[in-house]
């Protein structure tokens, strides 16, 4: 139960790591639509646990040459000081690694614990990182070539190619899923190996030792991070270097399986050797990094228009800023483990304790060549390392050199991120202010606005109201003259069909053409439109604006149906017909484009 | 596995029967056409039921395209573009039958001394339909081919246009003895003909984008 709690750092690691680096393995396929999430979280869980507990233990090795984290406590604080480095990074949106983390973590305990670090291992180490982005672009380039040229030959159809590279997303992406869980295991339990000793199991004809089920569980906690999180991560990062296609993708996944097989496996490095080359070096490397050099490579074939290069200043970053962070954040947890929880977590201070006990109560010369046997008092796996007086008492002159650079790199890039950060920072706020500034004096101003121009609508409501109604009042006042001119008319036009008199009949003709006259030359009317034209002036240099195609009569129509009169009294006004009128409405609907559901009348009013 | 290759190979052969039969639908309306011209009314009546089952089963492999595109997800990247392209590739068939109806419905009179051209019309302009058709084939097969297939294209829609506008002239400017009615009933049969050649132009734009897209 202990262990387990002790193991909580690493899982939690795994369980970063299985979130982030999914979405490099699978992302593109699932944005894409090209595999389902569900299949990929599967395939992605399984191969990523296979590769774990079959290749796991090379990249593993070399961090254990790095520095033999002994105790659990320690392993727990290291793991857990590079999963903080991790978190906290991120959350900065610095460019981060758990291969870096981990190893700056290593770095640190070996500066508390007064371990030399092991610098040939080290550079193999860092190496590494530069190389792997680098090889995985050399692989891209290549494999797209090779893609293309294939492509090109084989002269699939759109859909055959389309299954094929579905196809090839799944077992690319296991073997990628494989090779994350072969290589990246080691960030996650590699700390864990010299403290945590399962004994063997056997099942059948296969043995599985301590190290396979430790990596077994860091293998779950890897699967258990795509399962619930590699989703969200797919979704929020997406293309954020360059745009890839399913088949670029592929290409992608493939030569960053590649990268980080060749990095882990140890039967590759064994053939290499027996060819008399110089051994493959088995190290934990960035799969992001990888990815990126990847895209990158394949960017710079394609023209390099697209890619953003700005990211190769990030990565470089990453490089550095990481394993120092995480590395002092280890020293300091180390330090607050071993001294206020008292907790040993593998330190020279104590085996130099133990050390001196043994040599207080030696009865013999106290020579320091001869070991005592120490074993059964503390189990320590790299006591006969630490007892050295070659190494504790008379340290090599480098590794004045190496710490002094490591200290001034350490220096140089705590001083870049401060600058960084702070730089953001100050931007960020100094955008949050004028945001909130300028929102502010938005608001008033638009309240200020509002209020006036509430009272302005008030006011010319108030006046239209008024207009219209003594506008409405004179076409009423003419609508009534008019029908008492046409019934006397038509009386009058009754009366002549009786009267015999010609003289008579000749008067009363006279009356009904002066009648005529005044109902068609009507001045009360012309008045009317001379006034309805100066109320409405607004309203008809809108119209002008708006449908420059209108014609005088359909102007004179609008404002009338502005006024709320119907076709019968708009008829009355103008002297034609009421179907003449429903004739120029519908005219005026089309040139207006007054849509069917709307009514004209509704429609010049909203004007 | 094979699920996705028998899905592929399904929708492959769909896709080949969509554009078999658009072609064929093409070249009905040529024919049509011509049998017009040439006052063939047994023929000219048979192509109109052709072309009008050849159009049915357009929109029907068409329908089944679409449902199979999206039932499996197949080539999400280029779904959009394809569905466009069919979509095209359709209106030209729809477009040959609603133009082979019109000349059933309103019965245009030709006079002989055009004739000649609107069968030159109608052949360059369903020739330009014609060669859009091998480069839609190419795009799922060899899409890098595809620009090069579709200069034809554009310079048989030029061709039709200039010999649009002469009819157009002709018609106008020098036959004198028909009425403003038919003069206007002539063009409009110019014009219905030349839509051929401007979806087909239409179309070749679009492939050619897509075919871009797809060498990026």
């Amino acid at each position: 139960m202990i262990t387990l709690l002790f193991l909580s750092s690493g899982l939690f690691l795994g369980w970063s790591l299985g979130a982030n680096d999914a979405a490099n393995i699978f992302g593109t396929a699932v944005g894409t639509r090209m595999v389902r999430f569900r299949t990929a979280a599967l395939l992605g869980s399984v191969f990523v646990i296979i590769g774990a507990v079959v290749q796991g233990a090379g990249a593993s090795h070399t961090l254990g040459e790095l520095g033999k984290v002994s105790s659990l406590a320690a392993a727990f604080t290291v793991a857990l000081a590079a999963a903080l480095t991790v978190f906290w990074m991120t959350r900065l949106s610095l460019p981060v690694s758990t291969s870096q983390a981990i190893v700056g973590a290593i770095i640190g305990w070996n500066f508390y614990t007064d371990n030399p670090t092991d610098i040939a291992v080290l550079t193999k180490i860092v190496s590494t990182w530069v190389s792997g982005p680098i090889l995985g672009g050399m692989f891209a380039v290549l494999l797209f070539m090779l893609l293309q040229l294939a492509t090109r030959k084989a002269k699939v159809h759109l859909l055959y190619k389309d299954a094929l590279v579905r196809i090839g997303l799944l077992s690319i992406g296991a073997f990628g899923a494989y090779s994350l869980g072969a290589n990246n295991i080691a960030n996650v339990m590699g700390v864990f190996t010299d403290a945590i000793h399962f004994p063997e199991i056997q099942l059948g004809w296969v043995a599985i030792s301590g190290k396979q089920q430790l990596f077994f569980i860091g293998g779950l906690a890897i699967a258990a991070g795509i399962i619930t999180y590699s989703r969200h991560v797919m979704d929020t990062v997406g293309n954020t270097l360059m745009p890839l296609t399913p088949e670029a993708a592929l290409v992608v996944v493939l030569s960053q399986a590649l990268v980080l097989f060749i990095f882990s496996s140890q039967t590759l490095s064994n053939a290499v050797v027996s060819l008399g080359l110089p051994a493959i070096p088995l190290v934990p490397v960035s799969s992001s990094q990888v990815v990126i050099g990847s895209i990158i490579g394949i960017g710079l074939y394609k023209g390099g228009r697209e890619i953003k290069l700005n990211i190769l200043g990030s990565i470089s970053l990453g490089w550095i800023a990481t394993p120092i962070a995480a590395g002092i954040l280890s020293f300091f947890m180390l330090f607050f483990v071993n001294n206020v929880f008292k907790q040993d977590v593998g330190s020279n201070i104590m085996k130099d304790l133990i050390k001196n006990e043994i040599l207080t109560h030696s009865p013999t010369h106290p020579n320091v060549t001869e070991k005592p046997d120490i074993t059964d008092t503390l189990e320590l796996t790299n006591s006969t390392e630490l007892l050295s007086p070659t190494k504790t008492e008379t340290p090599e002159p480098y590794i004045y050199w190496v710490t002094g650079t490591l200290m001034l790199l350490m220096i140089i890039t705590l001083v870049i991120i401060w600058f960084r950060f702070s730089k953001k920072k100050k931007i960020w706020l100094k955008e949050a202010q004028r945001f909130k500034e300028g929102h502010r004096i938005q608001i008033e101003s638009l309240q200020k606005k509002l209020s006036e121009r509430s009272a302005i609508q008030e006011d010319m409501d108030k006046e239209l109201k008024f207009r219209q109604n003594e506008m409405t009042t004179m076409a009423m006042n003419i609508i009534h003259k008019n029908e008492f001119l046409n019934d006397l008319k038509k009386e009058i036009v009754t009366i002549k069909g009786k009267m015999k008199d010609p003289e008579s009949r000749h008067n009363l003709n006279k009356l009904t053409l002066m009648i005529s006259q005044n109902i068609s030359i009507d001045r009360d009317r012309e008045k009317f439109q001379l006034h309805v034209d100066e109320q409405n002036t607004r309203f008809l240099q809108l119209l002008s604006e708006n449908f420059p195609a209108m014609t005088e009569n359909e102007k004179r129509l609008a404002t009338l149906l502005r006024l709320n009169l119907s076709s019968k009294e708009i008829a009355s006004i103008l002297n034609i017909s009421p179907k003449s009128v429903e004739m120029n409405r519908y005219r005026l609907r089309k040139k207006l484009g007054v849509p069917g559901n709307v009514g004209l009348t509704e429609f010049i009013r909203e004007l | 596995m094979s699920l996705l290759f028998k899905n592929a190979k399904q929708l492959v052969v769909q896709i080949d029967d969509f554009i078999n039969t658009v072609e064929q639908g093409i070249l009905v309306f040529k024919e049509g056409v011509l049998n017009y011209l040439n006052n063939d009314k047994d023929l000219f009546a048979n192509k109109i039921t052709t072309i009008d089952r050849l159009e049915a089963t357009a929109d029907k492999l068409q329908r089944q395209i679409d449902d199979e595109f999206y039932r499996h997800s197949l080539l999400p990247q280029s779904i959009n573009d394809i569905e466009s392209m069919l979509d095209r590739m359709d209106e030209l068939i729809d477009i040959s039958k609603d133009n082979l109806y019109q000349f059933e419905l309103e019965i245009p009179y030709f006079p002989n001394s055009i004739r000649e051209d609107y069968i030159r019309l109608t052949n360059t302009s369903v020739e330009s339909a014609l060669c859009v058709v091998p480069a839609v084939r190419t795009y799922f097969r060899e899409p890098i081919k595809v620009r090069d297939m579709l200069s034809k294209v554009y310079f048989y829609e030029k061709e039709t246009d200039k010999i649009s506008r002469s009819i157009k002239r002709k018609v106008f400017h020098e036959m004198h003895d028909l009425d403003l009615a038919q003069k206007i009933h002539l063009r409009y049969f110019a014009l219905h003909i030349e839509t051929i050649s401007d979806k087909a132009e239409g179309l070749a734009d679009v492939l050619s984008i897509m075919a871009l897209k797809l060498n990026v």
